[in-house]
């Protein structure tokens, strides 16, 4: 149990996905203009990440593995990853309108994301189970709507502030964004997985 | 078998494992968009003006089919109104006066000679029924118009007009006859008043 525990606080704050491994930093420019968007975007991202890593973690060891063609993990991670957000927008466009009206946009986006098949690739790479599978996919997507929202908020407050006009829009947004990868560097080191 | 055909074969077999899941799917979660829905956008008059505050015709007919009031559609008019009651088969009530008032189908004219050519009325246009690039001249195709003057507010030079179209041989109507020479009579109720 602890082991899980551990993985969680990992992934959300020492390897933040985005801001100590730079993984998925399109949707984190891209998508945190606006608080509202950040959260669907989080939420989207929360779900899939969770799903594909548990779905690619069962290719590899029932399929990949048996028949010793490891090599082709990214292809078949990247069909997984696709089919996922298919079949999830597929069936929440059926069954929960509400949800889709929220994450519908959103969805096919996160197909393109390098977090999800980054955590699927570090999956294989850390030789994490199961469990420790769909922990590392939860943690990971945890902590980047975690950042995501805390980033989005932070550039809501800095559109109406008072920013020299060549630092304006996107430069802001990026200094924004290192310094708060620099803060994220105070949690090196208080786990060690 | 050689290394390779395990590859080709483990792929396909993914490949079409989850190909036959998402054709599954397709069929099995397919969302029946509402055919009302159809039926009460085709009744609306696709001015797109927004009046009835939702962003267009078919969002607002989307409302309708879920519930939503009939009478908050000021370029429909009472026609759209009894023709939406048919289809429902609810009772025709009057219009909404929050969402505006019915008027003579109007068209959007461009003053030709002081437009500036500044994009804003195209931007504007939820018909794109404006033609014209940064600074050249706009004008407006009168056929594409719905008049849902949407176009007016953000000139910045006040050069369209909003002008009544002449409704032709079907939709003309007898003028009302002008109020104070029904009943001749010499009482001033509002001087009175204030004199008193």
């Amino acid at each position: 149990m602890t082991d899980y525990l551990l993985i969680l606080i990992s992934t959300i704050l020492v390897n933040n996905f985005v801001l100590v491994q730079f993984l998925g930093l399109c949707p984190f420019m891209g998508v945190s203009n606006k608080l509202e968007t950040a959260m669907g975007m989080s939420l989207a991202t929360t779900f899939v990440l969770t799903l594909s890593s548990v779905c690619s973690y069962l290719v590899y060891t029932f399929l990949l593995a048996p028949f010793g063609i490891e090599y082709l993990q990214t292809i078949s991670f990247i069909l997984v990853i696709a089919v996922v957000v298919q079949f999830t927008e597929m069936v929440v466009r059926k069954t929960s309108p509400l949800l889709y009206r929220v994450l519908g946009i959103f969805l096919p986006l996160i197909t393109t994301n390098c977090a999800v098949l980054g955590v699927a690739l570090l999956n294989i790479k850390k030789q994490n189970g199961f469990i420790e599978s769909i922990m590392y996919g939860f943690g990971a997507a945890v902590g980047f709507a975690l950042v995501l929202v805390l980033f989005s908020a932070m550039r809501e407050r800095i559109t109406v502030a008072d920013v020299p006009t060549p630092f304006k829009g996107s430069a802001i947004g990026m200094i924004t964004a290192g310094l708060m990868s620099l803060a994220f560097m105070g949690f090196t080191g208080l786990v060690n997985i | 078998m050689s290394l390779i055909t395990t590859a080709i074969l483990a792929l396909a077999a993914l490949a079409i494992a989850f190909g036959a899941l998402l054709g599954f799917a397709a069929i099995r979660f397919r969302v029946e968009g509402n055919p009302l829905v159809d039926q009460i956008d085709g009744i609306l008059p696709q001015t797109q003006c927004g009046q009835c505050g939702h962003p267009g015709c078919r969002p607002y007919a989307e409302g309708i089919a879920n519930g939503e009031d009939i009478n908050k559609c000021p370029p429909g008019g009472e026609s759209t109104i009894q023709a939406l009651a048919d289809l429902l088969d609810v009772e025709p009530m009057a219009l909404d006066a929050e969402h505006g008032e019915e008027t003579v189908k109007k068209v959007a004219i461009i003053r030709e000679d002081e437009c500036i050519g500044c994009t804003k009325c195209i931007q504007a246009c939820p018909v794109d029924a404006i033609l014209g690039a940064a600074k050249h001249m706009h004008t407006v195709i009168e056929s594409e118009c719905t008049g849902c003057d949407l176009c007016v507010e953000p000139c910045p030079v006040d050069c369209i007009d909003m002008v009544p179209v002449d409704a032709g041989l079907a939709g003309w109507k007898w003028n009302s006859p002008s109020q104070s020479n029904i009943i001749a009579t010499d009482a001033q109720p509002f001087k009175s008043i204030s004199a008193a």
